[in-house]
């Protein structure tokens, strides 16, 4: 089993959603996150006071897969949030030892 | 709010309109007048909770939220009830002293339901309790603007030490002095309609000087400093334009042509000092702030105060223009320069404001400018009258509030410990949160 995380514009989220839940994502966990890559922020001004605001909003998803769409999953984010602009995010891929569902006590790929 | 000894135009214009009024006759108190009055009085309180404190309170970080609110309130709170005690004596007492009105009315002594009080027209009069309700809001209002500088980092009981003695040795002597029959700025002839001098320079001059005594906040030019709520600020912003009209408009203390005067000037000034500050700042710097809009707003409210009763609704425009590309001067550029943390500029709209409001008043009355001035008025010479009036107040503020500020720095201190003022004064100061997430 894979973790997938993934760093994508906020507005691209619901089409992301679409496109997963297409190749069978079947769950996935979503926070609101700032960071910083390659973009660079904006600066706000308040009156005569400057601020560089360095850090700038993304979506973070965590979506736990099958080794077997593991592939297909990263390719679908990637083409789905791609706008061939700076700050598209990035997605990372990780080993997962385990999962549990809480409700059946279910584990391994059944417990996805 | 004057009792002008030199009539306006338009009051000479009542008068003659009623020579019913004999000079022996009853005084008469009109209902309607009562009425207007009761309402302007709740509207100038509404400034204060909610309108200022929110007005403030959007415009500081989250984690000083409550102490501002705070702050406006207990200020209201305590000026009252030193209003009653003392200080509507010290102001309106009847003593004829160039400086103060005496001690004759401690504790509002020998007013009752029937004590009146004049207004601009000869043989009317208001209650006094009215007279004296108002005015307190007034007061109540003042030492609350000026929190504005500096906050985030005071002392909860600097705050109330230094507003208690601020009232008592700047606000009640500067409003005998402008607005008493006795007072020194009053007869030297000089129009501050609703409070230009007393409320606005008296505040932003007080603001200056602590903004200096406090000194910045930490952090000042390295950390965000951003306003937590824009919308909270915009939304007490307009609570304050509402407001206004009770404090402008009801400083004619009679609900006639006079109060819809002010009403007229009250809208088109601000209108105007709205659409300049966001006309300047689309120029100078590409976009057009919200906050750029609120604080014209406000620029302009500050402006036309001295102003509401004696300029015409076309002056008042390009007065609240003028006095709205100034204050953004102010607040942009010599802020920065100079390095003052007038944290929420109280000086640079207030006191800047304020003064350009209280010499545009001078130019604006005339009558070739749309004014309500008699045939006989210079502008040079009211001009000249009312930049003695705005020299003398920001004298005796700055001299005064300076010895109180070293006053309160050497007995409660002003300052919150730097790890207080790191975790936010709502914590520290008041052991509440304004957000909960």
């Amino acid at each position: 089993m894979k973790l997938i995380i993934a760093a994508i514009k906020p507005y691209k989220l619901e089409e992301v959603r679409e496109a997963l839940t297409a190749v069978g994502v079947r769950g996935m966990m979503v926070s609101e996150i700032k960071g910083f890559g390659s973009q660079s922020g904006h600066t706000e001004i308040y009156r005569g006071a400057e601020y560089a605001v360095n850090f700038v909003p993304k979506m973070k998803l965590e979506i736990a897969v099958a080794d077997a769409i593991a592939d297909e999953v990263v390719e679908t984010i990637a083409k789905t949030a791609r706008t061939d602009k700076i700050g598209d995010g990035k997605i990372f891929v990780l080993d997962l030892q385990a999962v549990q569902r809480v409700r059946t006590g279910e584990s391994g790929e059944d417990a996805l | 709010m004057m009792k002008l000894t030199k009539l306006t135009g338009l009051a000479a214009a009542m008068l003659a309109a009623a020579p019913a009024f004999a000079q022996d006759a009853e005084p008469v108190m009109d209902k309607g007048d009562v009425a207007w009055m009761l309402v302007s009085t709740v509207l100038v309180l509404f400034m204060i909770v909610p309108g200022l404190a929110l007005f403030y309170g959007g415009l500081v970080r989250a984690k000083n939220m409550l102490s501002v609110l705070m702050q406006c309130t207990m200020i209201a709170a305590m000026v009252m009830v030193i209003w009653v005690v003392y200080g509507y004596s010290m102001a309106f007492g009847g003593g004829t002293g160039a400086y103060w009105g005496g001690l004759g009315k401690l504790f509002l002594a020998g007013v009752g339901p029937d004590s009146m009080s004049a207004t601009f027209t000869d043989g009317v009069v208001i209650p006094e309790y009215v007279f004296i309700a108002f005015q307190m809001t007034f007061a109540a209002i003042t030492p609350a603007l000026i929190v504005g500088a500096f906050a985030e980092r005071i002392k909860f009981s600097a705050v109330m030490l230094f507003s208690a003695l601020w009232v008592t040795f700047v606000y009640f002597p500067v409003a005998h002095m402008v607005w008493d029959g006795a007072g020194l700025i009053f007869n030297m002839g000089a129009l501050d309609f609703a409070g230009g001098t007393v409320v606005h320079i008296n505040a932003g001059i007080a603001a200056l000087v602590g903004a200096i005594f406090v000194g910045p906040r930490i952090g000042l030019g390295k950390d965000m400093m951003a306003p937590h709520s824009m919308t909270l600020t915009l939304v007490g912003a307009g609570i304050l334009w509402v407001g206004w009209f009770g404090f402008n408009a009801g400083s004619n203390l009679e609900a006639n042509g006079g109060a819809a005067l002010a009403m007229m000037n009250t809208f088109t000034a601000t209108a105007g000092a709205i659409l300049a500050w966001a006309l300047l700042e689309a120029v100078l710097r590409g976009k057009a702030s919200m906050l750029g809009a609120a604080s014209g707003m406000i620029a302009g409210l500050v402006a036309v105060t001295p102003a509401a009763g004696s300029v015409g609704p076309v002056g008042a425009i390009v007065l609240g223009a003028l006095a709205s590309s100034v204050c953004y001067f102010f607040v942009a550029v010599v802020k920065n320069k100079f390095g003052y943390d007038d944290s929420l500029d109280v000086f640079g709209i207030h006191g800047v404001g304020g003064i350009i409001g209280a010499i545009g008043t001078g130019i604006f009355t005339a009558p070739g400018l749309g004014g309500t001035g008699g045939e006989d008025y210079s502008i040079a010479g009211q001009t000249w009258i009312q930049i003695e009036a705005v020299a003398i107040t920001v004298i005796w503020c700055a001299v005064v509030s300076a010895v109180l500020y070293f006053i309160v720095s050497k007995t409660v201190g002003l300052r919150v410990v730097a790890d207080d003022e790191r975790r936010g004064l709502d914590l520290t100061a008041h052991g509440e949160s304004a957000y909960h997430s």
